[in-house]
């Protein structure tokens, strides 16, 4: 279990983290998730004590980091695939690691197993790819059989098989009753494998909930209809007392709808409909919707400018 | 957390890792191999000197010539030990398996000494029977006045060198900071502010010229040094306690 307490850090006049409150239970997968820059590798530093807070405090198992005898053995972390020295090998990294914590020396051959880099241990780290440099830094997570794991952005580029192996295995972790806290910036990707839910942005906390509560909030479901006859259609819809909302490309959106009684209701008036069909607003669209406030950095959506002629492209026809 | 356990993973870091073998290996090659050239161009040229070069002569500290440019690699393997927690990033992963840091530091501050001790004081050794060697009829010998004295503080003298960059790295970070002070502060600087006599009163108290006194044995002629090799020694020890004291003290309050 961790415990955050008011954490704040503030760096200047920023603030990266703004009085954070919430706890990770154990058992179950807690996504973090925010847009980037939201601070939520921040709170990660501080969880592990790297980095000191402004205010505020975190506990694990109702203990400071520092506190903790072998660390390893309670808290595991990934915050970084290229936090390691690339010029030693995968082996030599774990066993500098282990020795640190008192971990038996067999139990480095055991995580490689795990991880499926036993035939590269020997190789230095420089070597690896993105991909395995991510599973050596879970192996380093995994050395102290920990009752806690922390993940920060555990799927940033990885191929899909990366992707599904790190799923399946933070599921299985929390199965066995194990406290499992990872971050990221994609929806999509907590809600394939998270639990429970905490969501920040620009330090602050904006939601604390759980993934099903969160989905039944968020997710709203409407019928998409298009016609050519669309005024006659509108009328049609007003009469019945359903609501219509407009929505571009000439297409109306029924909230809440049924597409049955749109059909039949169509039907009757004998009305040509082109499309007729349910839609379920994502939860990547709810989620920006919730940070949209909190996004520090906005991409501006107008194209990119017209690339301008490169020099001495008009040579031949002078 | 036992320290025990930090020696160990400090260990493990710095012998599976292959500056530490480059670095050092340098170290010894020069140190030695200068220092036998140096000793045997002295010995062609001894009758050719004056007389009062000939009366300061002084064997042992001549087989130690090669210390000025092997002192060089001791101080890239003192930096590079502690900087590149820092330039690989490492430095989180291992601060969060021992948040104590200033067991952390003791114990890679430690590993990394006692590595270099060994090394220093076999280069030392070896330096002065080649030195000696290429010497000829000019030699002395390890059991003359004050030569064993200076022959161990040749040992002492590296170690400290590498000892006091391994501070300086605690403090800066960077290993190209680091090196880019430390370098030409050594090679250069240093030289340049003993050798000229508005700055000379200052020069001998910088670490690198106190702390060499110790391996002089015939003191040089009109010599006005204020302090003897171990009081040398000493002052070269105030200067990397200080150095490690100021790495312990940033690392304690930066953020990893």
């Amino acid at each position: 279990m961790i415990e955050l307490a008011g954490l704040t850090k503030r760096y200047g006049e920023k603030m990266a983290v703004d009085d954070l409150t919430f706890t990770v239970r154990p058992g179950i997968v807690t996504g973090f998730l925010g847009p980037n820059g939201a601070g939520k590798s921040t709170t990660m530093r501080m969880m592990l004590g790297l980095d000191r807070p402004t205010a505020g405090d975190v506990r694990i198992d109702g203990r400071h980091y520092d506190r903790l005898k072998d660390p390893l053995k309670y808290i595991g972390a990934l915050l970084d695939a290229k936090a390691m020295h690339g010029g030693r090998s995968a082996y030599n990294h774990l066993l500098c690691l282990a020795q640190s914590n008192g971990i038996p020396r067999g139990r480095v051959a055991e995580v490689l197993d795990t991880v499926g880099l036993t035939g590269v241990a020997r190789k230095k780290a420089k070597g690896f790819s993105l991909g395995m440099g991510q599973r050596l830094g879970i192996a380093g997570a995994l050395l102290g059989d920990p009752r806690i794991l922390m993940f920060d952005e555990p799927v940033n580029g990885l191929d899909p098989e990366g992707i599904h192996w790190i799923r399946t295995l933070m599921k299985s972790l929390a199965a066995q009753g194990r406290t499992v806290f990872v971050s990221s910036h994609l929806m999509s990707e907590m809600a394939l494998t998270a639990d429970h839910l905490v969501v920040i942005g620009q330090g602050r906390l904006l939601a604390d909930t759980s993934m099903a509560e969160f989905i039944e909030q968020n997710s709203r479901s409407y019928v998409r209809v298009r016609s050519p006859q669309r005024e006659r259609l509108l009328d049609v819809l007003h009469e019945a007392g359903v609501t219509v909302v407009e929505s571009g490309s000439g297409a109306l959106e029924v909230d809440g709808g049924k597409a049955e009684h749109i059909g039949e209701l169509a039907a009757q008036h004998q009305i040509v409909l082109h499309e007729l069909s349910p839609q379920q607003a994502s939860l990547e669209e709810a989620f920006m919707r919730l940070t949209a406030e909190s996004v520090e950095y906005h991409a501006h959506s107008d194209g990119p400018a017209e690339p301008r002629p490169a020099w001495g492209d008009g040579w031949e026809r002078s | 957390m036992a320290a025990i356990q930090v020696v160990r993973s400090e260990w493990t870091k710095i012998r599976s890792v292959a500056s530490t073998v480059w670095t050092l290996s340098l170290a010894v090659v020069v140190t030695i191999a200068l220092g036998m050239l140096i000793s045997a161009l002295t010995k062609n040229e001894f009758d050719n000197m004056s007389a009062k070069d000939r009366l300061s002569f002084d064997p042992t500290y001549i087989s130690f010539a090669g210390m000025s440019l092997g002192q060089l690699a001791m101080i890239v393997f003192g930096v590079l030990v502690v900087s590149n927690e820092y330039s690989t990033g490492m430095i989180r992963t291992s601060l969060a398996a021992v948040p104590q840091r200033g067991t952390f530091l003791a114990g890679k501050i430690g590993v990394a000494t006692g590595l270099a001790l060994v090394v220093s004081m076999a280069t030392s050794f070896v330096a002065f029977f080649l030195g000696q060697a290429m010497l000829g009829s000019h030699k002395t010998a390890l059991g003359d006045p004050h030569v064993l004295r200076a022959v161990i503080g040749g040992g002492l003298y590296m170690t400290l060198i590498a000892v006091f960059s391994m501070g300086v790295a605690a403090m800066l970070r960077s290993p190209m900071l680091s090196l880019g002070i430390l370098m030409p502060f050594f090679f250069l600087i240093s030289n340049i502010l003993g050798n000229v006599s508005a700055t000379k009163k200052i020069g001998r108290f910088l670490p690198d010229q106190a702390g060499s006194r110790i391996m002089r044995v015939v003191p040089r002629i009109d010599d006005d040094t204020p302090y003897g090799p171990w009081g040398g020694l000493g002052i070269m020890l105030v200067w990397v306690v200080a150095a490690l004291l100021g790495g312990y003290v940033l690392l304690r309050r930066r953020d990893a």
